[in-house]
């Protein structure tokens, strides 16, 4: 479960600062799918980078399983996020010159999972993607949905508490993205585990209970199961949003 | 994981590490090149040296004459004499060497009780000269009795006889000719074969002859009038083992020829006995031979016998090669300081080339490192995967360099011309030196002192004739490769990669994740 108290992310630029991230109070529950909207450069990667413990609040504190990100050292962070967060990146990420397995693999080398049981796994979570076949497949010889999907069982192989996707479907077609969605909605379910997807897509964003909409730094949370009209779009003041935390995980 | 990785990522980027590889193959090659040239080098002039000074030479001793020492000699005939006018002469004279004062052979019992001395021997080395000719005539009618102004000099070495030849007036004044031949003697003690000289020298005939006049010499006798030719000397002059050659009026049996090395020792070795009671030096050597228990007491030893003898001049191997002139000298320049500074700019230029490709390459892959990290993957294995990437093509580096290396020792072995050395006068070794003289002006007194200045003051074109002692050696270049060296080189590329790689390493382990991964490829 996170906690963010007062939260803030300044970035110094030039002589002047940057507020990327500024007082954001939210809650998320264990096994809760949340969606991110906002504009570009309000935020939106900054956020996503301090739940997965990859920066650091300037200010505030940011709280996972008790324990205060924040406060901790990289080298303990560095065991926080190889033990619980998975990561999906908008430009999948992958290491070219290892092939799907490998790539999948990799994710469990930190774990100090045995070799033969890192293959089995990796070639199980492949599998789980529909990729079992395109194990032995260099990224570059394989398509943008196809990489994402090995993206996804990297990120899954090692049954994280947390999958943490920065605009997964930025770079695929609307058929490809609405099939990644739809695979990265269907493990949620059946693992559920907690998932954060930040997305431009408001169809997207809605097939999550709830959107956090952040604007130049400020949070706002959206209800997605009330009435259409009470919704506020990316960008805009969100006036009918829910006070942080106020809702309840699917 | 690890390697597969590392060796895929090599593949990858193969131009790049090509380049770092080739870089550091070319700076090993070099290094390994230029070190066994520079051994080939230094083990050439030891050979020059050890043919001149002994192999089993560590250190030689010698005294440098005080200005106006040694007693000067005259030829005992007067050019104003009319009795000689026209006469034939012929006369030898046997003098130290010039250049090398004289020293009592108590000095060698001195220095072989020194702390850190394997053995020492003593020896005399001369010069013998043979002027022969005849006096000018400058007696016009046989009745002037005052010189003439071209008068000859007739020189008569105070160790042989003056020539008897009768004088025979000439109507008219007429030049006297003569002509002058020298050779090398020395006198050694043959008791003691393995040091001096003899030490290197290969008997290329009477060796039995030789082998038995030394195990007498052990046994206390010298022999008597016996001698060693050199074999270039004795080719020069037809003679052979067995047959007899004068030295001062002596008849010595040769016994054997000698080569030493690939220069010319002296013309002719005699028992130092021998020597002593020709030259009138009874009991005195001019040079000492010593041998030092091992290379690292040779230093002290030489400090001993400074303080031993303070007036001599102690030299050891090291301080003869600045001795060494001529191509192999410049050979040894080119591969001491050149060669050095060529193979350090190239290797640091490959080490430099090596990092800054490496920090490329880990700027190329920022994103790349910051995903792992996302995925926790810790810095330090990061660092590693680097470092192991650089290091590998230090040992592919340091591999081919060694071929490269070999290729280029081989080169130099078999493609580089003979090299002269020309080994200078310093009044040891010797080697035959021809003069012929005639139509001299002056008078006698000429030969007035052994110090090479004084003798050279006197008589400038003359002294060269016996204080050039110079030998121009033919020297085969090689460039030995040994296990060490390569080892080093190979060392050295792998220290250039993991340097490297170290440096590369160090810039990603400083990436922080969040920013990496906002960086754009």
């Amino acid at each position: 479960m996170y906690e963010l108290k007062k939260l803030s992310r300044v970035y110094p630029k030039g002589r002047t600062k940057v507020a990327a991230l500024s007082g954001v109070d939210l809650q998320i529950p264990d096994g809760e799918f949340i969606t991110v909207q906002g504009l570009t450069g309000h935020g939106k990667t900054t956020f996503l980078q301090m739940l997965g413990a990859l920066d650091k609040p300037t200010s505030g504190r940011i709280i996972f399983d008790g324990k205060d990100l924040g406060a901790m050292p990289e080298s303990q962070l560095v065991d926080v996020r190889a033990q619980n967060f998975g990561f999906i990146f908008q430009n999948y990420n992958l290491l070219p010159t290892l092939t799907a397995e490998e790539n999948v693999e990799a994710a469990l080398v930190p774990l100090k999972v045995p070799t033969a049981e890192r293959r089995v796994r990796s070639l199980a979570a492949l599998a789980e993607v529909g990729l079992a076949d395109r194990a032995n497949h260099f990224p570059p010889e394989m398509s943008g949905g196809e990489q994402q999907r090995v993206a996804i069982a990297r990120a899954l192989v090692k049954e994280p508490k947390v999958i943490l996707a920065d605009e997964p479907t930025g770079n695929l077609d609307e058929v490809t993205s609405l099939e990644i969605v739809a695979l990265m909605e269907r493990l949620w379910k059946q693992r559920g585990m907690t998932l954060v997807l930040v997305t431009h897509d408001t169809k997207v964003a809605r097939r999550a209970p709830r959107t956090a909409v952040i604007t130049k730094g400020k949070l706002a949370m959206r209800d997605n199961r009330a009435p259409r009209v009470a919704t506020t779009k990316p960008g805009s003041t969100p006036g009918s949003a829910q006070p942080s935390g106020a809702v309840q995980p699917a | 994981m690890y390697f597969r990785y590392l060796g895929r990522e090599l593949r990858r980027r193969a131009r790049s590490a090509a380049v770092v590889a080739i870089g550091l193959a070319l700076a090993v090659g070099l290094v390994i090149t230029v070190t066994a040239a520079a051994s080939g080098v230094n083990a050439a002039q030891g050979q020059v040296l050890s043919s001149l000074y002994g192999v089993g030479t560590d250190l030689t001793v010698t005294k440098v004459p005080t200005a106006g020492s040694g007693g000067s000699f005259s030829f005992n005939a007067n050019p104003a004499s009319r009795a000689q006018a026209g006469q034939a002469f012929s006369q030898d004279h046997l003098s130290s060497s010039p250049g090398l004062e004289v020293m009592a052979d108590s000095d060698v019992t001195s220095i072989s009780a020194l702390k850190g001395v394997e053995g020492a021997t003593g020896a005399l080395v001369l010069n013998s000269i043979h002027v022969s000719g005849s006096f000018g005539s400058f007696f016009g009618g046989g009745s002037s009795s005052s010189p003439s102004a071209t008068a000859t000099p007739t020189p008569t070495p105070a160790a042989t006889s003056t020539p008897t030849a009768a004088a025979t007036p000439t109507a008219s004044a007429t030049p006297g000719a003569f002509g002058i031949t020298s050779f090398s003697v020395d006198g050694i003690d043959p008791a003691y074969p393995g040091v001096g000289l003899l030490s290197g020298a290969n008997i290329t005939a009477g060796a039995a002859a030789v082998q038995q006049w030394f195990g007498e010499a052990q046994q206390g006798t010298d022999g008597g009038e016996i001698a060693l030719v050199s074999s270039s000397y004795a080719t020069q002059n037809s003679v052979k083992a067995g047959s007899t050659i004068t030295v001062a009026g002596t008849s010595f049996t040769v016994v054997g020829l000698v080569t030493v090395s690939e220069t010319d020792g002296a013309d002719v070795y005699i028992p130092l006995s021998q020597a002593q009671t020709l030259a009138d030096d009874a009991s005195d050597v001019n040079t000492i031979y010593v041998t030092a228990t091992d290379s690292s007491a040779i230093s002290t030893v030489q400090s001993e016998i400074q303080k031993l003898m303070p007036s001599a001049t102690v030299t050891t191997a090291s301080d003869l090669a600045s001795n060494v002139s001529g191509s192999l000298s410049t050979a040894s320049t080119l591969a001491n300081t050149l060669g050095t500074w060529l193979s350090a700019l190239v290797l640091l230029a490959a080490f430099v080339l090596a990092v800054l490709l490496t920090i490329a390459s880990v700027s190329r892959r920022v994103r790349e490192f910051g995903t792992l990290k996302a995925i926790g993957w810790r810095s330090r294995r990061i660092v590693g995967q680097v470092i192991g990437e650089a290091a590998v093509l230090g040992v592919i580096g340091g591999v081919v360099g060694v071929g490269l290396g070999v290729l280029g020792a081989f080169l130099v072995t078999h493609l580089v011309p003979p090299l002269s050395a020309t080994v200078g006068a310093t009044g040891l070794g010797g080697s035959s030196t021809t003069s012929t003289g005639g139509g001299f002006g002056g008078g006698g007194g000429f030969f007035g002192g052994r110090t090479p200045g004084a003798f050279a003051s006197a008589n400038p074109g003359f002294a060269r004739t016996f204080t050039d002692r110079t030998h121009s050696v033919p020297v085969h270049l090689t460039a030995p490769l040994s296990l060490e060296v390569l080892m080093v080189a190979v060392g050295l590329a792998i220290v250039g990669g993991v340097l490297a790689g170290v440096l590369g390493g160090w810039r990603a382990a400083r990436l922080q994740p969040a920013e990496a991964l906002r960086r754009v490829e």
